[in-house]
C-alpha cells in the first residue's frame, strides 16, 4: 500500500483545512444574516410588517405545510420548470446542431437570434397571454422565450470553437458532416452542454416565475404575487426563500451530472 | 523504384478574397514512384501545404490534372497531432478505420500490432495526455498508417516538436514508412530534414509557386536520416537547395 510522506500529509491537511474554512464562512454568513435580521425584528429596529423576520417566514412555511398549499405551489413550479428545461434543452441542442451543420443558415439567423436573445422578454408578456392564453402554456412559453436563445448561443459557440485541425484530420479520412459531429463536435462539448444546461435551468426558473407572476393561480410566482397584492410580506419573502432553495437544488443536481461527466472523461 | 503512383500536371491554385485573387500555385508538375519518399521545400507561404491539401481533396484545384489509380488511398498527417483527448490511444488510432467503415477485428489487430511494434504498447488504453510530444506524433503516424494508405502526405509533421524530438521522430517516421513500404510526400520548411529523409526533393519558388528545381538524392539506401547528416553529400545538397531558395537574411 502506498504511504504518504509527512510533507504530503501536511499538504493534504492544509487543503482540508482551507475547504473547512470556506464551508464554515459560507454557513456563518447566512446564519449571521438571519440572526441580525431576527434580532432587529425582535427589538423593533425594523418594521416586521414591511421586512418580515426569519421566525415569521418559518411560521408562514409551517402554516402553508399544514394547509398542504406549500407542496402544491412548489410542485407546480417544479413541473413547469421541468417541462421548460427539457423542451428548451432538446430544442436548443437541435437548433445549435442545425446551425453548426449549415454555415449559411447560421449566418442568416445570427442577427435574429442575437436580437431575440437581448430583447427583454417581459415586454412580450401581454402578447404571450393574448396569443397562447392565460394558462400553463403561456408560462412555459415565457420560460422558453427567456431560456432558449441564450442556450442556443452557448451550445453553438461551443460547437464552432473546436480546433479546426481536428476537423481537417477527420476530413482527410473522408469523414461526413455527421461523422465529424459524432466523433469530435459532440464529445468535445460535454462541458459546454453542461454549462448551457446550468444557464438553462436558471433561465427556466426565471421564466416560469415571470409567467406565474403574470397569469398563474398557483406556483411560487403566484404565491409571491398574491402576497404582494394582499400586502402579506411574510408570504412574499417565504416565496422568494423557497425559490432560492429550489434553484440551489436544481443547480446542485446539474453539478452532480457535471461531476459524473468529468469523472467519465478523466 | 517501381511504377508511377501519382502524376501531377500543370497544377494551378488561386485563392480568392474580397480584396484580391491570390495566385498560390502557378504551374506544378511532378510525378511520384511507388515506394518513393519525396519532399517539397520552399519559402514560407509559397503553397507547399496547398499541394498536399489538393492531393487529399481538402481543397479544389483551379486547373491541372492529378492522375492516380482510382483505388489509390491517400492519408494525411498534419503538424498538429490532433489526438482527441477523450479517446484512448488505441481509439485515437482506430478513428480513421471507423470513418472509412473498415473497423474489422483484423484491422484492429493490425493497429494493435503497429502500436506494439513502435513502442506504444503500454499506452494502448491510456489517454493522449500521458504521452510525450514525440510519442504523440508517433501515435498520429500510426493513426495515418492504420487505414493502409498507398500514399502518406506529411505536412510539417515534426515542426511542432523541439529540435531533439524532431530528429528522433524523423528517424522513426523514415524507418516506419520504409519498413511498411509506403510512398510518402512530405512538406517541410527544414532543408536538413528533407535531405536526411527523402529519395528526392522538389524546391518551389516564391508565390506564385513553380518548381524551381528537383533533386534525386543518391545516398546509400541503408543510411538512416541521422547517418545521412554526417555525409559530405548532405552538405552539398544543403548548399545547392539553400542557393535555390535564395534566402535573404
Amino acid at each position: 500500500m502506498y504511504t504518504y510522506s509527512k510533507e504530503h500529509l501536511d499538504y493534504l491537511k492544509k487543503k482540508r483545512k482551507k475547504k473547512r474554512t470556506i464551508t464554515f464562512w459560507r454557513l456563518s454568513i447566512v446564519l449571521l444574516i438571519f440572526f441580525v435580521w431576527e434580532l432587529f425584528a425582535r427589538n423593533h429596529m425594523i418594521n416586521t410588517f414591511l421586512f418580515s423576520s426569519p421566525s415569521r417566514v418559518i411560521q408562514t412555511m409551517v402554516s402553508l405545510i399544514q394547509s398542504r398549499e406549500l407542496f402544491l405551489h412548489i410542485g407546480i413550479t417544479i413541473y413547469e420548470v421541468f417541462i421548460s428545461f427539457v423542451v428548451t434543452s432538446l430544442l436548443s441542442f437541435f437548433i445549435a446542431t442545425i446551425l453548426w451543420s449549415n454555415d449559411l443558415l447560421a449566418k442568416i439567423m445570427d442577427p435574429y437570434i442575437t436580437i431575440l436573445n437581448s430583447l427583454p422578454k417581459v415586454a412580450l408578456g401581454p402578447l404571450i397571454i393574448i396569443w397562447v392564453g392565460a394558462s400553463i402554456h403561456s408560462i412555459i412559453f415565457m420560460a422558453l422565450m427567456i431560456s432558449l436563445f441564450v442556450t442556443i448561443l452557448t451550445i453553438y459557440q461551443g460547437f464552432i470553437s473546436i480546433n479546426p485541425s481536428y476537423i481537417i484530420m477527420l476530413k482527410s479520412f473522408g469523414a461526413s458532416k455527421w461523422q465529424i459531429f459524432q466523433k469530435i463536435i459532440f464529445p468535445s462539448n460535454y462541458d459546454t452542454i453542461i454549462a448551457a444546461l446550468k444557464i438553462n435551468i436558471s433561465m427556466s426558473l426565471i421564466g416560469v416565475v415571470m409567467g406565474e407572476l403574470l397569469v398563474s393561480k398557483s406556483g411560487l410566482g403566484y404565491l409571491i404575487m398574491y402576497g404582494s397584492q394582499v400586502f402579506q410580506i411574510d408570504l412574499v419573502i417565504t416565496g422568494v426563500f423557497l425559490l432560492g432553495v429550489l434553484s440551489s437544488i436544481m443547480y446542485f443536481l446539474l453539478s452532480l451530472l457535471e461531476r459524473y461527466f468529468i469523472q467519465k472523461k478523466s | 523504384m517501381e511504377k508511377k503512383i501519382l502524376q501531377v500536371s500543370h497544377l494551378k491554385k488561386n485563392y480568392h478574397t474580397l480584396k484580391e485573387e491570390i495566385e498560390a500555385l502557378k504551374d506544378i508538375n511532378f510525378s511520384v514512384d511507388k515506394g518513393e519518399f519525396i519532399s517539397i521545400v520552399g519559402p514560407s507561404g509559397c503553397g507547399k501545404s496547398t499541394i498536399l491539401s489538393i492531393l487529399n481533396g481538402l481543397y479544389e484545384k483551379s486547373s491541372g490534372t492529378i492522375q492516380m489509380d482510382s483505388n489509390t488511398h491517400i492519408a494525411y498527417m498534419l503538424q498538429d497531432d490532433c489526438l482527441l483527448p477523450f479517446r484512448t490511444i488505441l481509439d485515437n488510432c482506430l478513428i480513421g478505420l471507423e470513418i472509412t467503415g473498415k473497423l474489422t477485428a483484423e484491422n484492429r489487430q493490425y493497429v494493435i500490432n503497429l502500436l506494439k511494434s513502435y513502442g506504444l504498447s503500454q499506452f494502448i488504453n491510456q489517454y493522449p495526455s500521458s504521452l510525450s510530444g514525440g510519442m504523440r506524433q508517433r501515435c498520429a503516424l500510426i493513426r495515418t498508417l492504420a487505414v493502409k494508405p498507398d500514399i502518406l502526405l506529411l505536412d510539417e509533421a515534426t515542426s511542432a516538436l523541439d529540435y531533439q524530438t524532431s530528429l528522433a521522430i524523423s528517424e522513426d517516421i523514415h524507418r516506419i514508412i520504409k519498413k511498411e513500404g509506403k510512398t510518402a510526400i512530405m512538406v517541410t520548411h527544414d532543408i536538413a530534414q528533407a535531405i536526411s529523409m527523402s529519395d528526392s526533393i522538389i524546391v518551389l519558388s516564391k508565390r506564385p509557386a513553380i518548381i524551381k528545381n528537383k533533386y534525386t538524392l543518391s545516398f546509400d539506401s541503408h543510411l538512416t536520416p541521422m547517418e545521412r547528416r554526417k555525409t559530405k553529400e548532405f552538405s552539398d545538397y544543403y548548399d545547392m537547395i539553400w542557393r535555390d531558395l535564395d534566402v535573404h537574411i
